[in-house]
């Protein structure tokens, strides 16, 4: 297979990394590298991560940039064939039927009955979408093997309709939380990325790009307190989505006439949402608190 | 491909090879992609080739410690230029060459040992044998499935009765008939196992019976579609990768290297309180049917091990707990920690026989039903 080595002008994993800037998206290498990776090589690219890193958002920055319509899948348990890729629209099948009975032969089987659901659309439009297959950790294993055939060879078989086969490889990317262990058939046919948390200066300008009300030593500090935050044991540390909550949620406070401690204190909510794990840190809460700490 | 890169590409094909023979998994297919990736990116420094490396043959974050290791040792030394990149090896993890082949000394991270606990230590390494309770295991294995309880799935099958109507069939039905619907087909939302969490105490005071929970554990993850195995001692190590290995004495084998704290002390608490602590291994307990396999011994703080047990009983769908030392029918637990928990089991079990322990296993469903 001939290797894209440009794909709608992006040449690097650096100008990948300039382009996702530019929609918001603030890329350290390594996705940098896995995404153009994917893209040239025309894999899908599989995102893994804790809860709130940006996977999800990662492929609405890629599918923006290369001005294409991004399709969600949302995995859940029990998601099958009919939800993925295609459903007949059975009651309208019917009516066709019953209106044809005069002894006229009628397809039912045409387009016109055919409901597209995101996999199909992907395959039929891959120069147009961008197919986001989101928590494919929360799908069972029936639902992944099915994936494994479409992700071999981009084709779908309709047995009614036979083999539809993808003009050029759609680009799909996947996300997981590791809330269970995939497949390694899944993970090879992938670009593979594991995003970590972001380095404490990168967060802190993905806090300032997101929400431009902030400012820059509000958003330090809240970056300090969610790095101390996250190597505590909590069932649900903060994720960078969280960071940015909190700090958009302090400064909203401090607008209204809150100190900063005060400020910080009373908008926690949007960095922890668990009474078990406020209740652990709850006697220590002044180290946590930015402003509050000796 | 040959015609594309140049004949430095040994190193390179090499490398897949290295990390097969510790344990990775690495399709013929991916050694393809590295290549091609290799060459998209340049490569101007040898980062661009761990960045390729990493990105096609896909480690997992757990192994990423070893893997940088090994790629450290094959392109540092074999191909890269000195001072290019400055080796040092982590603090976690010694790469030593033993007798012409290397062996990895891993650190915590790398067999997603959750956080040490406090305290001495006492690390062991163990020869871990399967024991002959072959047959024993193999009918627990078949009657396993349907022993332990379920849950509705949330996928649909045809069925006689159900509230869902099953339109494709219905069609197919109707079409027979000329398009007259005569009857209508239904659906109905299939029972599922609820997933498995195994703990398994391999303190010292549960010594003479952790080959056999082992080898259990092995029979456990192949009949049932989901299952977590840990064992704690003084620390938490998770074996579910290495028992999905088919053959058990393999699995046990590769289960023995990952084990640190054989025939250690006992500290429940703070191994429950490690394991809640990493969200993902957390997740691992929601809606699921726990399983410790323990004396209850605990050497540790009792208030660490009682509420660790709360936490773990808010998440779980029930949590059966069996011990060795029940071989009384009039057992009663005597340790403080244990005797608090109690309420929160929905069975105390026996443990002091692989096939006693099985029955009481089996014996899960029965006890609810009842």
């Amino acid at each position: 297979m001939a290797l894209r080595t440009t794909i709608a002008g992006i040449s690097s994993p650096e100008a990948l990394a300039e382009a996702l800037k530019s929609a918001m998206y603030l890329a350290d290498d390594g996705i940098a590298t896995a995404g153009y990776l994917a893209l040239a090589l025309g894999k899908p690219l599989l995102l893994e991560g804790a809860p709130g890193v940006g996977k999800t958002e990662a492929a609405k920055a890629i599918a923006g940039i290369l001005g294409r319509q991004l399709i969600r899948l949302q995995c859940f348990e029990g998601i099958d064939a009919a939800a993925a890729l295609y459903e007949w629209n059975y009651p309208r099948q019917m009516l066709a039927i019953r209106q044809a009975q005069d002894g006229a032969n009628i397809d039912i089987y045409r387009d016109e009955f055919l409901i597209e659901r995101p996999m199909l659309t992907a395959l039929r439009r891959p120069e147009s979408t961008v197919l986001l297959i989101d928590e494919i950790d929360r799908s069972d294993h029936e639902f992944e093997a099915f994936l494994l055939e479409f992700l071999s060879d981009f084709s779908i078989s309709i047995p009614e309709r036979g083999t539809l086969r993808a003009a050029e490889r759609p680009v799909v990317i996947l996300t997981s939380n590791r809330t269970r262990d995939l497949h390694e058939a899944l993970r090879r046919r992938c670009v593979y990325h594991y995003i970590a948390y972001p380095d404490p200066a990168r967060e802190a300008a993905i806090i300032m790009l997101r929400s431009s009300a902030v400012a820059e030593s509000t958003a330090r500090a809240v970056v300090a307190a969610v790095g101390i935050l996250r190597n505590e044991p909590l069932s649900k540390p903060p994720g960078v989505a969280e960071a940015v909550d909190w700090a958009e949620a302090a400064t909203a406070l401090a607008h209204t006439g809150a100190s900063w401690p005060e400020a910080f204190r009373r908008s926690i909510g949007a960095a922890i949402k668990d009474e078990e794990d406020l209740a652990h840190l709850r006697p220590r809460l002044a180290q946590f608190i930015p402003g509050m700490a000796a | 491909m040959s015609a594309t890169v140049p004949g430095a590409v040994r190193p390179l094909i090499a490398f897949p090879a290295l990390l097969r023979s510790h344990g990775f998994l690495v399709a013929p297919e991916q050694t393809v992609s590295f290549l091609e990736a290799v060459e998209l990116l340049g490569p101007r420094t040898i980062e661009h080739v761990r960045k390729a490396a990493v990105a096609t043959l896909a480690p997992h974050p757990e192994q990423r410690p070893l893997f940088d290791a090994l790629f450290d040792m094959h392109f540092i030394g074999a191909v890269g230029e000195p001072g290019e990149d400055s080796f040092e090896p982590d603090d976690e993890m010694q790469v030593q060459d033993d007798i012409g082949t290397e062996e990895i000394v891993i650190g915590d991270e790398v067999n997603e040992t959750g956080q040490a606990a406090t305290g001495a230590e006492a690390l062991a390494v163990r020869e871990l044998r399967a024991p002959d309770d072959t047959d024993t295991l193999r009918r627990f294995g078949d009657a396993l499935p349907n022993a332990l309880p379920h849950r509705r799935g949330y996928r649909h099958k045809a069925a006689r009765r159900g509230k869902g109507i099953d339109l494709a069939r219905s069609l197919r039905a109707a079409m027979r008939n000329e398009g007259e619907v005569m009857s209508l087909k239904r659906l109905r939302r299939a029972p599922r196992p609820r997933p498995v969490l195994l703990l398994i105490d391999v303190s010292g005071s549960m010594k003479q019976r952790s080959d056999a929970h082992l080898a259990l554990a092995h029979e456990i993850v192949h009949a049932m579609p989901r299952v977590e195995v840990f064992t704690f001692g003084t620390r938490l190590t998770r074996l579910t990768r290495a028992l999905r290995l088919r053959n058990r004495q393999q699995a046990l084998t590769e289960a023995s290297g990952l084990v640190a704290d054989w025939d250690g002390g006992t500290r429940i608490g703070d191994a429950l309180e490690a394991f809640l602590a990493v969200p993902r291994f957390a997740g691992y307990a929601r809606g699921a049917n726990v399983i410790v396999l323990s004396d209850g011994l605990e050497r540790g703080d009792p208030t660490t091990m009682i509420r660790a047990v709360q936490r773990l009983a808010a998440r779980a769908h029930r949590i059966d707990w069996f011990t060795p030392l029940a071989i009384d029918p009039g057992y009663r637990p005597e340790t403080e920690a244990l005797r608090a928990v109690r309420p929160l089991l929905a069975s105390l079990g026996d443990a002091s026989s692989t096939s006693r322990l099985c029955r009481a296993i089996l014996a899960i469903g029965e006890a609810r039903a009842a």
